[in-house]
């Protein structure tokens, strides 16, 4: 193959300076020694991390995001395991229009889900508690889930089923043995992928949390709407620190692109 | 046996339709909702809505500077991101890979952190990126990115363009290499190489990156909230608005399902028009 020449090269770095830019600056910003935002050069502090401990709102933020990005994500990678199974093996009527609906949380703009929940989760209600969180979240998720779900279960090779049926296995046995299993690493980077989708998603959220249930992301938006300053910075740092710590971790475990483009170079 | 797919869908079918197409439905029910400073919302059929938001011109206005601006963003994205998905494509293994996710990883940072670093690189006519211009001579006098449709088209193809990248990435995975090799054994200029070689088979995935992107961008929410301010205002702004500040919820509603039908109809027809032209690519 042809390599890269020096134009391309240049193009590349100044992409990559793009892509960075605004990422690199947050964290930049956060290390400030001033009480109001600018460009550390030679004194840098940690003052503004400090200063997040006084904002509990900040903290039980977080920990409210961190419980409902795993929870809502367990819950739909149960849901999206028999339903993967029975969509990736299975002709039955209805299959495609299934399969469809269980992805249309992707084709609908999260502000008009966010109304939606609100408006629903008000009459039952529910508006503003965990439990409407956790329901929305679930369907925004659900996507993200099943996708990898779906993967690993159309790759699976029935003939290692069948051979543990010829040996005397039950349908049982076979799920738990043998199925279960070979799913796993798919079901396992399909709830990473939906956890992170929910710890970041704000659109949908800023309508549907209530005063004590606000979630980080949407924390921080309505804390901007007001003003930026440099606390934002420091939270927002730190939110990234996870973020690319978790992408490093995700990257080494299963390939980032296999993650988000769904499957790998033998997929086709 | 026949009715065991059906068992294994049915949990994840009763959640949806509880809490998907409910919900979907009673928000287009809502747009046919009166609404009163003081009655609130009043559960009657009438067309009020509808007509304020067809008649009125600042309506046409806010949807005219959404699909504005999504079309803005899709071109960006579109002219340079295929060209960096195609340099990546190229790269030997262990930068390929290290590349690939820094540009992609972005994706998953959140968008309220990438935003925030936008507002801080405008910031007024003294801000980094004005600066930046200034010294290398592109512009004169200091652009105003805070608070315009250009820093939301800045910002938006920021964050959208993995999307893109990851969209023709996928295409080219599937471009055999010899194929450019024997063009240029039979005599192809590097530009005829790439106009009658590459870009044809990157196109699919051109195309299916700038619907992604299209449809992402016009509805988009937390970065032209940020980017625009409390005045500059797009649709899903605007339903914002209306449903947490002035709590004509009936109202929102409407601006949400016209922004929902029309970008549908877009999405449907594009994915027809690019299926049709490509069936023989992919058939």
């Amino acid at each position: 193959m042809s390599r890269n020449g020096p134009v391309a090269l240049l193009y590349h770095a100044l992409f990559v300076i793009f892509m960075l830019a605004p990422i690199v600056v947050v964290c930049w910003v956060a290390f400030t020694p001033e009480g109001y935002l600018s460009f550390p050069t030679r004194h840098w502090s940690l003052r503004w991390f400090y200063a997040i401990a006084r904002y509990p709102e900040f903290i039980s933020a977080f920990w409210q995001s961190l419980v409902l990005g795993a929870l809502s994500s367990a819950i739909a990678v149960g849901l999206s395991v028999p339903a993967a199974l029975a969509i990736a093996r299975h002709r039955f009527p209805g299959r495609e229009a299934a399969a469809a609906l269980f992805m249309s949380p992707l084709m609908i703009p999260y502000i008009v889900l966010g109304i939606a929940f609100l408006r629903f989760f008000t009459l039952l209600g529910i508006g503003g508690t965990f439990t409407g969180l956790v329901l929305a979240h679930i369907v925004v998720v659900m996507p993200f889930a099943l996708r990898l779900t779906l993967a690993s279960a159309a790759g699976l090779d029935r003939a290692v089923e069948h051979a543990a049926v010829s040996l005397g296995a039950s349908e049982w046995t076979v799920l738990k043995r043998i199925t279960l299993p070979l799913v796993v690493p798919g079901v396992a980077s399909g709830w990473a992928l939906a956890f992170i989708n929910s710890f970041d998603e704000v659109t949908m959220t800023v309508f549907i949390a209530g005063p004590g249930t606000a979630t980080l992301p949407v924390r921080m938006f309505l804390y901007i709407q007001d003003n930026i300053d440099p606390l934002v910075t420091s939270v927002s740092a730190c939110v990234i620190a996870i973020t690319v710590a978790g992408l490093v971790a995700l990257d080494r475990a299963y390939g980032l692109e296999r993650l988000l483009v769904g499957r790998g170079h033998d997929g086709r | 046996m026949k009715t065991m797919p059906y068992l294994l869908v049915m949990p994840a079918l009763v959640l949806f339709a509880a809490i998907v197409i409910v919900p979907l439905v009673m928000t287009v029910v809502l747009t046919f909702h009166d609404w009163g400073q003081y009655k609130g919302i009043d559960p009657v059929f009438i067309l009020k809505n509808w007509r304020e938001v067809l008649d009125d011109s600042y309506y046409y206005e806010v949807f005219g500077r959404t699909f504005k601006i999504a079309a803005s963003v899709t071109v960006l994205a579109a002219v340079f991101g295929a060209p960096e998905a195609y340099i990546l494509n190229r790269m030997k293994s262990p930068w390929r890979g290290f590349f690939l996710l820094v540009t992609l990883g972005p994706l998953l940072i959140s968008v309220v952190a990438r935003t925030l670093g936008w507002a801080l690189l405008f910031g007024g006519n003294s801000g980094l990126v004005n600066k930046g211009l200034m010294s290398i001579g592109l512009i004169s006098a200091p652009i105003p990115f805070m608070f315009t449709e250009t820093g939301m088209v800045v910002a938006l193809a920021h964050v959208l363009m993995p999307y893109m990248v990851l969209a023709v990435w996928a295409a080219l995975q599937r471009l055999d290499p010899q194929i450019e090799n024997a063009a240029v054994a039979l005599g192809a200029g590097p530009f005829t190489v790439m106009r009658r070689i590459v870009l044809p088979q990157a196109m699919p995935g051109i195309l299916s990156g700038a619907i992604i992107v299209f449809s992402l961008a016009a509805s988009a929410f937390a970065t032209p909230a940020i980017i625009g301010g409390r005045r500059l205002k797009v649709a899903s702004t605007l339903a914002y608005d209306e449903f947490l500040n002035t709590l004509n919820w009936p109202l929102g509603a409407t601006v949400a399902v016209i922004l929902l039908v029309v970008l549908a109809t877009v999405v449907i027809v594009a994915n027809r028009l690019v299926e049709r032209r490509y069936a023989r690519v992919f058939g």
